[in-house]
């Protein structure tokens, strides 16, 4: 089956008197609705490499090719949409908007995107809230829920589009053990049931190992695929 | 569903509730005053200009030309160099030549009234006191067409010196020097040596004191007899329909009569000018309000893009555009704009009522005077896009900073 994400030969250094080199030659693809977990000690280049996979960031050199289409010769505006109709993610920290309740919160992307009517917008946003049981929380403020109810908003929110890969970047790390559990089985549910691509990049070994497959980063270079 | 844009704008702005409403304040006083003193300023100058135009001739044709009449000589050889040196000017009765003649042709432009008169110097002997005025000699049936004598009048009216061939109108400051009052007779002595009796038919009070204690009015035929200058007149007055049109027919009746023809606006140049400088003051003074109010804008706008950051980060990783994020804080000044408009002018408004009502005596005034204001949409439009474009440029510089922000910038230190 065609890769869904693929990375070939990517490097990523930051310019400076000592430019720093975040990413080295990685090359990678990734299946569609594979469990990828990426690894590696703090510091070793994973959020990096997630957010060149994410065209949230550009490589320095090689390529990313999203769907089969390059876009090294992505404008700014070009990757944006990329990323609005084909990605969603999943951050550490939840980022919901706080002035905004969760069903606004998870409407965000699909009023950016305006596919769909108002009413059509509400409606999903509503059972995509309830699909991960929150339906009770749907005009509640990120300030009125708990971390781990925000975080799974966050994760009503990257799907609101029907995106085709879910990144998220360590999206159980400030969670407790029972929220982690349910954030990391909602993304399990994510891959296996609703038949998205999700990489995962994670310090925890245990969640790492229940992925199709783990990669290991070090010094920014992938080490095991 | 409110647009996107706007309705993030606005949760923000509600959010910093007591910011929001410091910078609103800001620009609704602002408005405020600039509506009010602007209005109150150009008030004063439509005022100013209507009393200008009111109480002075729209032109007057004197009885002096421009530019002195060329020598024959100068005509005969004028490849040549002629210098005509001490010319020696013909002793002539002075005046406009063929006053009736000159009338006749300015009867013929539409909307122009004139009424010839002969002004000149004498001297009012009462009671031991001598004192110099300027007579006027009019046509009494006429002047109240051309000039506004006939408004201050506080006693008598102008036609009775038609009705008293010997009747004089003077300033009521002049009777009150005088000890004198309507009816009495008072004696004029001319410049050429002629005395003559006159009994006051009229009394006028304009307000100005050179004019209320210096000047006499009497029938033109019996001044044309004390200064010897008989069917002569040496200013024609005229009134036109449309005053802003002075200028061009002072130009066409000099160009026609070649006397001197001066319209309201070439008397008045100095203090024209004067009023535009004026107006450069003004809206430097009350432009500088705004620009005030612009920095809360620009105060309250900036700490929204500082405190979130990571919400534009988090708004561009999901698909927003540089130019989206630019709308939602562009709509921000835009909204305090707005509403800093919306409640300014009302707040104008009020004020500009109020100045309306403050009455005031001027110095050696008996009247009352009210502060002017001027209602016109040109300074509301002005106030409200002022504000407009001063909270717009406010919000520019916050809202392209935000729009740069690079979500992994953001991302990485708060991952």
């Amino acid at each position: 089956m065609a890769a869904v994400l693929r990375a070939t030969s990517v490097n990523r250094v930051l310019a400076g008197e000592v430019p720093v080199t975040l990413v080295r030659d990685a090359t990678l693809e990734v299946a569609p609705g594979e469990f990828l977990a990426i690894t590696g000690p703090s510091g070793s280049g994973k959020s990096s490499l997630l957010y060149l996979l994410g065209l949230l960031d550009r490589p320095t050199s090689g390529t990313v090719a999203l769907e089969g289409v390059d876009t090294s010769n992505f404008d700014e505006d070009q990757l944006a949409d990329a990323r609005l109709r084909r990605l969603g993610f999943v951050f550490q920290a939840h980022f919901l908007l706080p002035e905004f309740t969760a069903v606004e919160n998870v409407m965000l992307p699909m009023r950016r995107l305006g596919k769909l009517s108002d009413g059509e917008i509400q409606a999903r946003a509503e059972r995509l809230l309830e699909s991960l049981g929150l339906s009770a929380q749907r005009d509640k403020l990120p300030s009125q829920m708990s971390g781990g109810q925000c975080q799974r908003v966050a994760v009503a929110r990257a799907l609101a589009n029907e995106p085709a890969i879910i990144l998220a970047d360590e999206p159980t790390g400030n969670l407790d053990t029972a929220s982690s559990a349910t954030v990391q089985g909602i993304l399990h549910d994510v891959a296996r049931n609703r038949g998205r691509t999700v990489i995962v990049v994670t310090h925890d070994q245990e969640f790492a190992r229940s992925a199709d497959r783990k990669i290991v980063v070090v010094d920014g270079r992938i080490q095991a695929g | 569903m409110s647009p996107l844009a706007p309705s993030i704008a606005l949760r923000h702005l509600l959010t910093r509730k007591r910011q929001s409403i410091v910078s609103l304040l800001g620009i609704v006083l602002g408005v405020g005053f600039f509506l009010s003193i602007s209005s109150l300023m150009q008030g004063s100058e439509d005022d100013f200009i209507a009393r200008l135009i009111d109480n002075s001739p729209h032109i007057t044709i004197t009885d002096q030309y421009r530019t002195p009449h060329r020598q024959p000589a100068e005509d005969a050889f004028s490849g040549g160099a002629v210098q005509v040196l001490r010319v020696k000017p013909e002793t002539e009765t002075r005046g406009i030549r063929a006053y009736k003649r000159v009338l006749s042709f300015l009867g013929t432009i539409p909307g122009l009234t004139a009424s010839p008169t002969l002004d000149g110097q004498a001297l009012v002997s009462f009671a031991g006191q001598d004192r110099a005025i300027a007579l006027d000699g009019v046509i009494p049936a006429e002047i109240d067409r051309v000039t506004t004598i006939g408004k201050y009048m506080v006693a008598g009216k102008v036609p009775d010196l038609d009705a008293n061939p010997d009747g004089i109108i003077i300033g009521d400051q002049l009777a009150k020097d005088l000890s004198l009052s309507m009816g009495e007779n008072l004696t004029i002595a001319a410049t050429t040596g002629q005395t003559r009796n006159f009994k006051i038919v009229g009394l006028f009070h304009t307000g100005r004191a050179n004019i209320d204690d210096g000047q006499a009015f009497v029938a033109l035929k019996r001044v044309q007899a004390l200064l010897n200058r008989a069917n002569r007149v040496n200013s024609i007055i005229i009134k036109l329909a449309d005053p802003n049109a002075a200028r061009d027919v002072a130009a066409r009746i000099e160009a026609r009569i070649g006397y001197k023809s001066i319209s309201w606006q070439e008397a008045s140049e100095d203090i024209l000018s004067l009023l535009v400088i004026r107006k450069i003051l003004m809206y430097t003074v009350v432009s500088a309000v705004l620009v005030v109010a612009a920095f809360g804008i620009y105060n309250v706008i900036s700490t929204i893009v500082m405190e979130k950051q990571r919400d534009i980060a988090i708004l561009k990783s999901m698909g927003f555009h540089a130019r989206d994020v630019l709308r939602i804080f562009l709509t921000q000044g835009l909204l305090l704009g707005l509403t800093g408009c919306a409640a300014g002018l009302p707040f104008g408004i009020a004020m500009m009522i109020g100045i309306t009502r403050i009455s005031f005596r001027m110095p050696g005034s008996r009247d009352l005077t009210y502060m002017p204001v001027s209602w016109n949409w040109f300074q509301f439009a002005l106030a409200a896009s002022f504000a407009m474009v001063s909270a717009l440029l406010a919000a520019v510089i916050p809202a392209r900073k935000a729009a740069q922000v690079d979500p992994v910038d953001i991302l990485r230190g708060g991952g």
